[in-house]
């Protein structure tokens, strides 16, 4: 520790949070080694892979390139605060029943993508799902088994939604 | 080799006021630091020299997006998200929220800003041929006060720019006069999402009677830094848009475009695709005519 540091607050997954640190240290090595959430995992480190993905005061951004003072008084959401007492998120049930995830290394980025996407758009299309997803890198699947995994959670979510959703707009 | 955070000093003074004062004390001393998708990715691969930076993000001070009747003022803290985002911006300038859907994936434009994209200076950004073809004004800001000055003035070599060393750049400003012009933009890159462009070209003209009365076209990546193509323009301009001039506007640009051989692409195929641009884009201006 170091006298000049200042102590940095926020909330990870609801939870306060204060860590002194180097205020420039990124907020994915903060959440790793200091709060020990690994779930979010280092991919390229240049913000090109997605496997840091976290959400931050809710816009998705890449925790490789956020230096942890730039998180003060925020609200972050990682992987692991999907799942509620055990229970597994609609998005993480969907994945298992489609093989949205092999590895497992790109998946706690995508999940979130796919969080932020289902967030603001509860019934997207194909090609929002792609855009939404751009920036995620899968090795394994070939990605469409993870579109398949968040149509088929966002279908599960409110079957009849979409119906009213475009009887609105009409 | 890996970057190491102890080796940087980064504070956040939380006002525009505090940030401008640190820089006017020790000018030169200091790196601003909005969204960090530049400086963060040269942070981790251990490329970063500036030894202290004082963070913009968060300052609300620069983070808007202001509608008067006569301009639209962009915060240099404003993020491709919230550009895209604002309705009126997409309405009537419509290239910049196209261009800010460019801007590597969702995770990178909701914290990569407009004043990081256009001060980094990259002859590939993506703002930079929206902005100019809209004749956007940018406004720096120091102790000593503002200033205002075309963009296009704003870059003066590959990376650098006239700024002095205890300004930063506030806002931009866009007059909005160009929502009945016909506006034109494509980039060209290896993928369709998260590609740095190879070339791009941008467009804004308004013809009268078939002839063109205004003609503004712009490019990434065919100079050290993004140009207003004034060659071309000229060939263009105050004639009537046909064969001739159109073979006139592709010499003009020939002649005036200095792309560069790098690892994106070659001089020749940046050249090839920009007039090949130029004519998709002429084209489209020659149908509209027929329209008229
Ligand atoms: C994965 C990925 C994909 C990308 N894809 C693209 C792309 O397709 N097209 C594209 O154009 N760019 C792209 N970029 C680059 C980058 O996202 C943009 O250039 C972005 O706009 C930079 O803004 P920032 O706020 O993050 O900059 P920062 O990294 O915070 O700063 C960049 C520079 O600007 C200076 N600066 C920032 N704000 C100010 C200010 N107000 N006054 C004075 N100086 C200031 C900083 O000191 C620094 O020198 C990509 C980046 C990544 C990581």
């Amino acid at each position: 520790m170091n006298a000049t540091w200042p102590a940095i607050h926020f909330t990870v997954n609801g939870a306060s949070c204060s860590v002194t640190v180097p205020p420039m240290k990124r907020l994915l090595d903060v959440l790793r080694e200091d709060l020990h959430l690994t779930g979010s995992k280092e991919g390229c480190g240049e913000g090109e892979c997605g496997s840091c993905s976290v959400r931050m005061n809710g816009e998705l951004v890449n925790s490789c390139l956020v230096p942890v003072l730039q998180a003060e008084g925020t609200q972050i959401e990682t992987v692991e605060g999907l799942a509620v007492d055990g229970e597994l998120h609609p998005l993480q049930v969907a994945f298992l029943e489609h093989g949205g995830a092999q590895c497992g290394i790109c998946t706690p980025g995508v999940l979130m993508a796919a969080t932020q996407l289902l967030a603001h758009n509860p019934h997207p299309e194909l090609p929002e799902i792609r855009e939404a997803l751009a920036g995620n890198l899968c090795r394994c699947t070939g990605f469409m088994r993870i579109f398949a995994s968040i149509q088929a959670a966002a279908a599960a979510a409110a079957p009849s939604a979409k119906g009213e959703h475009h009887a609105r707009q009409s | 080799m890996r970057g190491n955070p102890e080796a940087h000093q980064l504070v956040a003074p939380g006002s525009l006021g505090g940030v401008l004062e640190l820089m006017a004390r020790e000018p030169g001393e200091w790196t601003p630091i909005a969204g960090g998708t530049e400086l963060m990715v040269a942070f981790s691969a251990g490329r970063l020299t500036a030894p202290r930076l004082v963070s913009l993000w968060g300052i609300s001070e620069l983070r808007f997006i202001q509608v008067t009747p006569e301009t639209i003022a962009i915060g240099a803290g404003a993020t491709f998200l919230d550009m895209r985002r604002h309705k009126v911006l997409s309405d009537e300038l419509p290239l910049i929220a196209r261009a800010s859907g460019w801007i590597g994936s969702v995770a990178n434009q909701s914290r990569a800003t407009l004043g990081g994209n256009l001060v980094n200076g990259s002859p590939a950004a993506d703002s930079s041929p929206a902005l100019l073809v809209y004749d956007a004004e940018v406004e720096l800001i120091s102790v000593r006060g503002r200033r205002r000055i075309p963009y296009a003035a704003f870059h003066s070599g590959y990376k650098s720019n006239i700024m002095a060393a205890d300004e930063l750049l506030f806002a931009v400003h866009l007059p909005r006069r160009f929502a009945a012009h016909r506006q034109y933009l494509r980039k060209v890159g290896t993928r369709r999402a998260m590609a740095i462009s190879k070339v791009a070209l941008a467009a804004t003209a308004r013809l009268e009677n078939a002839v063109v009365r205004e003609i503004r076209v712009a490019a990434a990546s065919l100079a050290p830094f993004p140009v207003r193509l004034v060659k071309t323009e000229a060939a263009l301009l105050d004639r009537p848009l046909g064969r001739e001039s159109l073979l006139a506007a592709r010499a003009a640009l020939l002649d005036e475009a200095r792309p560069i051989d790098d690892i994106r692409s070659t001089a020749d195929y940046r050249r090839q695709v920009a007039v090949n641009l130029l004519e998709e884009f002429l084209l489209e201006l020659r149908r509209e005519r027929v329209r008229q």
